[in-house]
């Protein structure tokens, strides 16, 4: 077991190397820096005066370095816990970062957790009834979350708030350790719009599989010693059918921290991915690096976490 | 044939429901130019005006008939979201095929190259690809691809393994099959039907990233009929002229409704565990 969990987090180097050297090198083939950003947005000197300017500045953050001996002093930096300055906003990047993971964390939680608690039920009801008509509503609900982009639907569901209920939700974002109801306000719309939209392959997992484990001797034997169907239902089939569920759920809680940008961006929520984008539109180099590692790490953490939960939700699964 | 579809529609007639919607939309891009009153980039009406006798979906913010942006939309989501598959699922499910055929070093190393790739953030990643090589419909499709290949090679790669362990290949190799004919008779034809599942589910995947890039300003260019660039103009327009956001928007949940419930019926069917009632 110690020896698997050793071997796993061997494993999160080569690719949180190759993770952070592809997004190193994508950026550097963007065009522009924010050397000219900065230059260009506030110069009103000559050509010449100009480019000197840029290349000023492009010596003091190291931008003319070569783009690997530039990846080389970042990966030496970050290791030692120093994601450096941003660019654009002139502090330092872990500053940031503290600031916004709690932030997106928070919104991914939520998102889970509403998206579980609405999405396995759906999925067992479709099973257990399967080709009946609610089989086939469940199956149409679930999967009209997927059908529109989750910026229309958000867009939509601020409409409809404004128009029916004349209320908008609070656009200051407020910590929940400071006032959990204000927070929550503002939270809980894009964590039910993203909810909704990741419930559908949730939905269709529990489905299929409890459509397979209902099939099993044991759900027959259980059924034949005269169990009732809900315990026959929730006891003995849900439990198995849920442990593919776990994987893939886990799966997708990884990846919600960098696939919340659109919900952050129609709601306001200054999170991580609000950052990023600006981040990228701005050049600002050190800011993108160190989100992207983060949430590089928390998807390969959790993707440990939960391979680890499994081994120990099915006694059948021994790691070596 | 006639039978075959007939079984279909009666076994899953939820998917022939998507299938007949997936039908019109095709018929719908391939007539566009005919189907169409305007041209698509053809301004010079008035903006915002309502829908009504002339224009049936209203105009949007600079004067261009929605109506023909939805119907050449068609074209162009459907073109995107089949390229990228295409391209990213091929791509991706040989990659994976071939890497756990011939395993150990190959299959690692790949394998930490999918790893990496998918521990970006896809649509960060797609951002950051449109910004590096500039906004354009054949870049859209190129970062969608890199988008997909990927999570095909990593599925296809699971099911390949199980292939190449089966008694028939080590069959064929004791049999003296080269690795070219064991990938090709063997290999391939066996993971078809994870091809074709992946295939038919990311086709509705790709369109609604594409909108969600509009959104971003990483999609389309702006004239461009895109659904998702209508969608995003329209977003902007939505107390003002809804019918901007409304058209659109039904247009594009429609078609990716029904290539999600033509894609779930496809693997319901492929997966032999699921057919028939409760035992």
């Amino acid at each position: 077991m110690r020896r698997y969990v050793l071997r796993r987090l061997l494993l999160f180097v080569p690719t949180l190397f190759g993770a952070s050297l592809l997004v190193f090198i994508l950026l550097r083939l963007v065009p522009g820096d924010i050397a000219e950003i900065l230059v260009y947005q506030t110069g009103s000197e000559s050509s010449t005066v100009q480019k000197k300017q840029i290349q000023q500045i492009r010596a003091e953050l190291g931008l003319d370095r070569p783009v690997l001996v530039q990846y080389g002093h970042w990966m030496w930096d970050a290791l030692r816990g120093d994601f450096g300055q941003s660019y654009s906003q002139r502090r330092p990047v872990s500053a940031i970062l503290a600031e916004r993971f709690p932030r997106s964390m928070e919104l991914a939680t939520l998102t889970l957790f509403l998206a579980v608690i609405w999405a396995v039920p759906l999925g067992v009801v479709s099973a257990v009834r399967q080709n009946s008509w609610v089989d086939y509503l469940a199956r149409i609900v679930s999967l009209s979350g997927l059908s529109l982009p989750l910026f229309v639907t958000g867009a939509l569901i601020l409409w409809l708030l404004v128009r029916f209920f004349r209320w908008i939700p609070p656009l200051e974002f407020v910590p929940f350790t400071e006032n959990p109801l204000e927070n929550l306000k503002q939270l809980i719309w894009p964590a039910l719009c993203q909810a909704y939209y990741i419930s559908a392959p949730i939905t269709r997992l529990t489905r299929s599989q409890m459509l397979e484990v209902i099939r099993h001797d044991y759900v027959r034997t259980a059924r034949a010693k005269g169990l009732a169907e809900r315990a026959v239902v929730y006891r003995h089939a849900l439990k198995n059918a849920l442990l593919p569920v776990v994987t893939f759920v886990g799966w997708w809680g990884g990846r919600l921290l960098g696939g919340l940008v659109i919900m952050e961006i129609i709601f306001v929520v200054p999170g991580m991915g609000t950052s990023l984008v600006q981040a990228v539109s701005q050049r600002d180099y050190p800011t993108v690096q160190a989100f992207i590692f983060v949430m590089a790490v928390v998807f390969l953490l959790v993707n440990l976490a939960v391979d680890l939960l499994y081994a120990w939700l099915d006694p059948r699964i021994r790691y070596t | 044939m006639a039978r075959a579809l007939g079984r279909f529609v009666i076994r899953q007639p939820l998917g022939a429901a998507g299938a007949v919607i997936v039908l019109a939309m095709i018929l719908v891009a391939l007539f566009a130019p005919a189907l169409a009153p305007h041209g698509p980039k053809e301004t010079g009406f008035a903006p915002y005006l309502a829908p009504g006798a002339e224009f049936p979906m209203g105009t949007d913010q600079v004067g261009r008939d929605v109506l023909s942006r939805v119907i050449w939309g068609a074209r162009l989501s459907l073109q995107i979201g089949l390229f990228s598959v295409v391209f990213g699922i091929t791509l991706g499910s040989l990659w994976g095929a071939t890497t756990a055929y011939f395993g150990g070093v190959w299959d690692s190393g790949s394998q930490r190259i999918v790893d990496s790739l998918m521990a970006l953030p896809p649509i960060i990643l797609a951002l950051s690809l449109m910004a590096a090589l500039g906004q354009s419909i054949t870049n859209v499709i190129l970062a969608l691809t890199i988008l997909l290949t990927p999570t095909a090679a990593r599925t296809v790669r699971s099911v390949a393994l199980g292939v190449v362990a089966a008694p028939y290949v080590e069959a064929a190799r004791a049999a003296g099959c080269s690795h070219a004919r064991i990938i090709a008779r063997h290999l391939i034809p066996n993971c078809l039907a994870s091809y074709i599942v992946l295939f038919t589910t990311n086709v509705s995947y790709a369109i609604v990233v594409e909108a969600s890039l509009s959104f971003i300003g990483a999609g389309a260019p702006p004239d461009e009929p895109s659904w998702g660039g209508m969608l995003t103009a329209g977003v902007q327009a939505l107390e003002t002229a809804p019918w901007m956001v409304f058209f659109p928007g039904l247009a594009i949940s429609l078609a990716v409704f029904a290539l999600n419930l033509l894609g779930d019926s496809i693997r319901d069917l492929t997966d032999p565990r699921l057919r028939g009632g409760l035992g």
